[in-house]
């Protein structure tokens, strides 16, 4: 587990509802520190799932349908329902194109 | 028996003035590779070119997989990436061994506009041990002629350096693409060459990729070829979504779920500050000057870094996320790899380690400079990763099925 200075999770822009897991062996029910990297500004949240380093958590609940946002732009939709804290990935999330 | 632990090698990068020892060419072009390439015209020419290499020490065969009735775009294309191969100042000398004489002749012409040593042998009339010996003796006389040529010292606006990035994965896009993209917003001013593509992987940042040209006929160039790519293979041939071959597997397993957000990750390579300044067709070489440029390239690593080769580039920055192997025969590909578990499993293919900017203790302007400090290493003949481990992947890129 990573030292106090350490990030459990880093966003790219305000605008994001899904931040990044950058640390291995992320547990349910961790308390995660995060940062925006393009304010330099700390965000804080809780896993509800174990959550492989590099995937993404969801910053809001949402809906299907719902837009989810990366880089402050458009990365897909959602599939399926998800809480604030969950794993986001391929099973509730998807491509717009294609 | 004792071990000589080696020392650790620092040298801060500092982006004015900045030099490395290459070979200068009879063209003028620099390269930083010294190769004696022995290359086959077709599939058919593999044998003897191999069985050369291995009588002629120093030399090196790049055995593929095609070059018998391509015809249209797609034969244009092999000759293309063929001589630009042969063309690249990495490549000292070439033979080339093609099945019969004519196509053989036309890399070889094409070659020698360079003004560089290179020479063809056609197998028909003479059987491989023939055209082997034959081809050896050559091959013996371009290696030792070689082997005496000089490196000199030149300044940093002789230098090609592509981008390619694969195996991508959300830390590629937070790290190592930002990392190659701080490198080009600081030498591209200094007058360097650059180059990205991978025309699949912009879907989804293209409003943002059309943006960065430099003026609105490169921006228009450029959208034409990528709704090419859109209409002429995507739409022509998928039969999915084509969510597992783009993302692939990989970036799926990295923690990227659609291709958008791959795309933007991609899109980190090019900086924040540079302009593309034309839009060129696979393996053409650049023709505006120095600066930024745009490839249509596949994302498939070896057929994008190939292409790139033979538009005239002469080293590579490859970011990677899961960790992508991939090497060039005769284009030293730097890896840059920001995710620890990467590092963490298999560290002996990553050149460049900039998981701190994942843990916030290291900013981009010094993982940039990290990596403008590898580039002149590996310049200067420091071997990469790929190099060391026998990577030498040269894959052609084909159009359309043969005649």
């Amino acid at each position: 587990m990573p030292s106090p200075s350490i990030p459990h999770f880093l966003v790219h822009s305000p605008k994001d509802n899904v931040g990044v897991v950058v640390v291995e062996g992320l547990a349910a029910g961790t308390k995660m520190r995060g940062i925006i990297t393009e304010t330099d500004t700390p965000i804080t949240g809780k896993a509800n799932h174990d959550i492989p380093v590099g995937h993404k958590v969801a910053l809001k609940d949402m809906k299907k349908g719902d837009t989810i946002i990366k880089y402050g732009e458009d990365i897909g939709k959602v599939v399926a329902d998800f809480k604030k804290g969950d794993h986001v990935h391929v099973h509730n999330h998807r491509t717009k194109r294609w | 028996m004792a071990t000589k632990t080696l020392k650790k090698r620092s040298s801060p990068a500092k982006h004015s003035n900045l030099h490395f020892t290459g070979w200068r060419r009879e063209n003028g072009r620099v390269g930083v590779r010294n190769h004696v390439i022995i290359l086959p015209l077709d599939d058919l020419s593999n044998s003897v070119c191999e069985a050369v290499a291995n009588n002629i020490k120093g030399t090196m065969a790049i055995p593929h997989a095609y070059g018998r009735l391509q015809f249209g775009k797609d034969l244009d294309l092999h000759f293309r990436t063929l001589i630009g191969t042969g063309s690249n100042p990495n490549v000292a000398a070439v033979v080339v061994v093609g099945i019969e004489d004519g196509w053989t002749k036309r890399v070889v012409d094409g070659i020698a506009k360079t003004g560089k040593p290179v020479v063809g042998f056609g197998i028909e009339g003479h059987g491989d041990i023939a055209t082997i010996a034959k081809a050896s003796y050559k091959a013996k006389e371009f290696v030792q002629w070689a082997s005496e040529l000089k490196r000199e010292e030149c300044g940093i606006a002789d230098l090609w350096v592509s981008t390619k990035c694969g195996e991508s994965d959300t830390t590629t896009g937070l790290s190592s693409c930002p990392t190659v993209g701080n490198m080009y917003d600081k030498l591209i001013p200094k007058g360097i060459y650059g180059v990205f593509g991978e025309t699949s992987e912009i879907t989804g940042a293209e409003h943002i990729c059309r943006e960065r040209a430099i003026n609105k006929s490169v921006a228009d160039k450029w959208y034409k070829m990528w709704k090419a790519y859109q209409e002429e293979v995507i739409e022509a041939h998928k039969d999915g979504d084509l969510s597992e071959s783009q993302p692939t597997k990989g970036n799926i397993a990295g923690g990227l779920s659609s291709i958008e957000e791959k795309a933007l990750g991609n899109l980190e390579k090019i900086g924040r500050r540079c302009r593309y300044i034309d839009a060129l067709d696979a393996a053409e070489a650049p023709a505006k000057g120095a600066g930024l440029y745009y490839m249509d390239t596949s994302s498939a690593a070896a057929e994008c870094v190939t292409l790139m080769a033979a538009g005239g580039w002469v080293v590579h920055t490859f970011p990677t996320g899961q960790g992508n192997v991939i090497g060039n025969p005769i284009v030293p590909v730097i890896k840059i790899s920001g995710n620890p578990k990467t590092l963490r499993t298999m560290p002996e293919h990553i050149d460049v380690d900039v998981t701190g900017v994942l843990r916030r203790d290291q900013t981009l302007d010094t993982a940039g400079d990290a990596l403008i400090d590898m580039i002149i290493r590996t310049c200067n003949g420091r071997l990469t990763a790929a190099e060391a481990l026998g990577h030498r992947e040269f894959s052609m890129t084909k159009l359309y099925r043969s005649a």
